[in-house]
């Protein structure tokens, strides 16, 4: 039954909207005057520059989409925040980068270049192997961080499930430094996949390179997106997923196993951190066990900013992160080095603003 | 005996919910549960099906022990729980819904023919199929709630307060559905505060009090009983 809210609660809760709404208002007049006078009045940098940006924004952001939504779906189902995720993801990471430094060291001479290797051979198999490895050691990853971490304290508070996770990176991180070691380590993509290959557009009299790994890493991740969306709203799956979101004793009393559906949620979250893992791989070219933690708390911040337990939201959300952090510094016409800090300035604002996000609904007391 | 239970003690923490409550229905029948608010009738349904372990004590469902079973495969066993405040996934269709009741069969032509049945049975939820559970009216949430339980096809219904906040028109209404789905061959624990109601149509009924059962007898007999009438019936 609903609980009466007296007056008084009511009335400091309509203070608060007006001084969000407030805040709000001040802090996008002040965004948009800031960008107005930038790119407008400035001129600084041509067209060419914002297709590259935003270009290099939408496929950074569908990465953080496809980690997004990992944080988003386990938030569904636990009401937690799985701060080892980012760690997820880097493991599907180095998985990838391993793949390819493997295959290139398999032998694989034809007639005419006796010097050709598996990787240069056969890259889209390569690639396609490098997928299949990094996408099982994160699904794994995933499933084993929840069985050995978080199942003991299905019924703990809250809070020690979170400080449980942050454990858990910190051990992922370390683990993953002292079996590879702390430098980076460049991953060497199969030639066809060079980094600097790609086509030649033209804009405004300047020359954009549309890069094959982005444009792959951009394809694949709208693919995965669409897989992962048909999977919650049409299989049975993702019918007892939404259910056990929704209502775990009613889940229950429909026959749905919770523990198992928890699991294959772990499981499919880690999956999509790995794709995105592997796609960092080939597109950004430098992994260490560091490698997670940016994104991961950008994901994170990207599913806040969606409406944490939303998945359109995430998605969205991770998009929208990817291309405000790409074209924000040279928008506000500050230092590129800074765009870290818009990611989370983004996150308190957020959160101070409109803390359920843009497409979350106010979290019920039920919930909380 | 479909289903005995068997001197239960359930606790919530340090509350003690059920001290010792037994109980007994057979094949067919309609059993009734009444009792005040917070007497622990949604308790037993709860423990019945798995959702609370009770400390001591036993249920026993045709023969086989439930209370180590986990609550999904006491609903493979049959043994159906429509829950007190009809708990409809409300960011799910009705079809949804209903999908998840049959979340147990994999027979795909069985589940669109029950979900059919359900629809006749409820020609209201069938107008309001792609509706959101959450955005139906309490009266519809309930019918869905029953149609859900059915799509499991229970041999023991268990239902929590299934009046509860309906008009006396609808109200009338759900009790000659649960009659009618008991002359179709499932059994039915009922628990309800609507004394009058639910002992019309029960063939057993058991009234709870502060966890124990004081009293016990047919349907009929109960309705005459003076100390019934004083404490449940609004007392002439
Ligand atoms: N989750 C819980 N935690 C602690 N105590 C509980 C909990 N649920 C029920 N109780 C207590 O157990 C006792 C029995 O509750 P129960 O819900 O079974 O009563 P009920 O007969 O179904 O009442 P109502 O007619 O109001 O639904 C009550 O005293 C109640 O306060
Ligand atoms: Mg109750």
């Amino acid at each position: 039954m609903d609980k009466p809210i007296s007056t008084s609660t009511h009335n400091k809760l309509r203070l608060e909207r007006y001084i969000r709404t407030a805040i709000g208002i001040v802090i996008s007049a002040f965004l948009f005057w800031r960008i107005y006078n930038v790119v407008v009045l400035q001129q600084h940098f041509g067209a060419d520059t914002w297709v590259r940006f935003g270009l290099s924004g939408l496929i950074l952001g569908g990465m953080y989409a496809l980690i997004a939504i990992g944080y988003t779906l386990v938030y569904g189902i636990m009401f937690m925040i799985n701060f080892a995720h980012g760690e997820v993801m880097m493991l599907g990471a180095f998985g990838g980068y391993f793949t390819f430094e493997i295959l290139r060291f398999i032998p694989a001479p034809t007639t005419a270049s006796p010097d050709l290797n598996f990787l240069n051979a056969n890259p889209f198999l390569s690639v396609l192997l490098a997928f299949v490895v990094g996408i099982t050691i994160s699904a794994t990853a995933g499933f084993y961080l929840e069985k050995i971490a978080y199942r003991p304290l299905r019924n703990a508070p809250r809070l020690i499930l979170l400080i449980t996770a942050i454990g858990a990176s910190t051990i992922l991180q370390n683990l993953a430094m002292l079996l590879f070691g702390p430098q980076r380590k460049n991953v060497v993509n199969p030639d066809v996949l060079d980094r600097a290959a790609g086509w030649v557009i033209n804009v405004g009299g300047n020359d954009v390179l549309i890069s094959y790994t982005g444009v792959f890493s951009l394809v694949l991740s709208t693919l995965l997106m669409i897989g992962l969306f048909i999977l919650v709203q049409r299989t049975k799956l993702g019918r007892a997923m939404r259910a056990v979101a929704q209502d775990k004793n009613t889940a229950f009393l429909m026959g749905v196993d919770v523990n198992d559906v928890v699991s294959k949620t772990f499981i499919i979250s880690g999956a999509l951190a790995g794709a995105a893992g592997v796609m960092w791989s080939i597109h950004m070219g430098l992994v260490n066990h560091f490698t997670g933690f940016l994104p991961g708390i950008k994901a994170f911040t990207a599913a806040v900013m969606g409406g944490i337990g939303n998945i359109p939201g995430a998605m969205l959300g991770g998009i929208l992160l990817g291309v405000i952090e790409a074209i924000g510094p040279a928008g506000m016409g500050i230092d590129f080095q800074l765009k870290d800090v818009i990611a989370f300035s983004i996150l308190v604002l957020v959160l101070i603003v409109r803390p359920s996000g843009i497409l979350g609904e106010k979290l019920s007391e039920e919930k909380l | 005996m479909m289903l005995h239970v068997e001197n239960l003690q359930v606790y919530y923490g340090a509350i003690h919910a059920l001290k010792g409550v037994s109980f007994h229905l057979d094949k067919g029948e309609v059993v009734a549960l009444i009792g005040a608010n917070g007497a622990g009738k949604s308790t037993v349904l709860k423990t019945i099906s798995g959702l609370l372990r009770p400390r001591e004590g036993s249920v026993t469902f045709e023969g086989q022990v439930l209370e180590e079973v986990p609550p999904q495969d006491i609903v493979r066993k049959g043994v159906i729980h429509v829950p007190e405040g009809r708990k409809i996934f409300p960011r799910m269709t009705v079809t949804e819904n209903l999908e998840m009741g049959a979340y147990i069969h994999a027979d795909r032509a069985a589940i669109n023919r029950d979900m059919e049945s359900v629809f006749e049975r409820f020609p209201r939820l069938k107008e309001r199929r792609n509706q959101l559970g959450g955005t139906l009216s309490g009266g519809e949430q309930q019918m869905l709630a029953i149609g859900r339980g059915l799509m499991a096809h229970p041999s023991l219904l268990l239902l929590d307060e299934p009046s509860m906040g309906l008009s006396p028109l609808l109200v009338e209404q759900i009790f000659d559905i649960i009659q009618d789905i008991n002359e179709q061959g499932t059994s039915i624990l009922l628990v309800e505060q609507n004394a009058q109601m639910a002992l019309a149509i029960a063939d057993r009924a058991y009234v709870l009090e502060t966890g124990k059962i004081v009293m016990q007898g047919t349907g009929d007999d109960l309705l005459q009983d003076s100390s019934v009438i004083e404490a449940y019936l609004g007392g002439h």
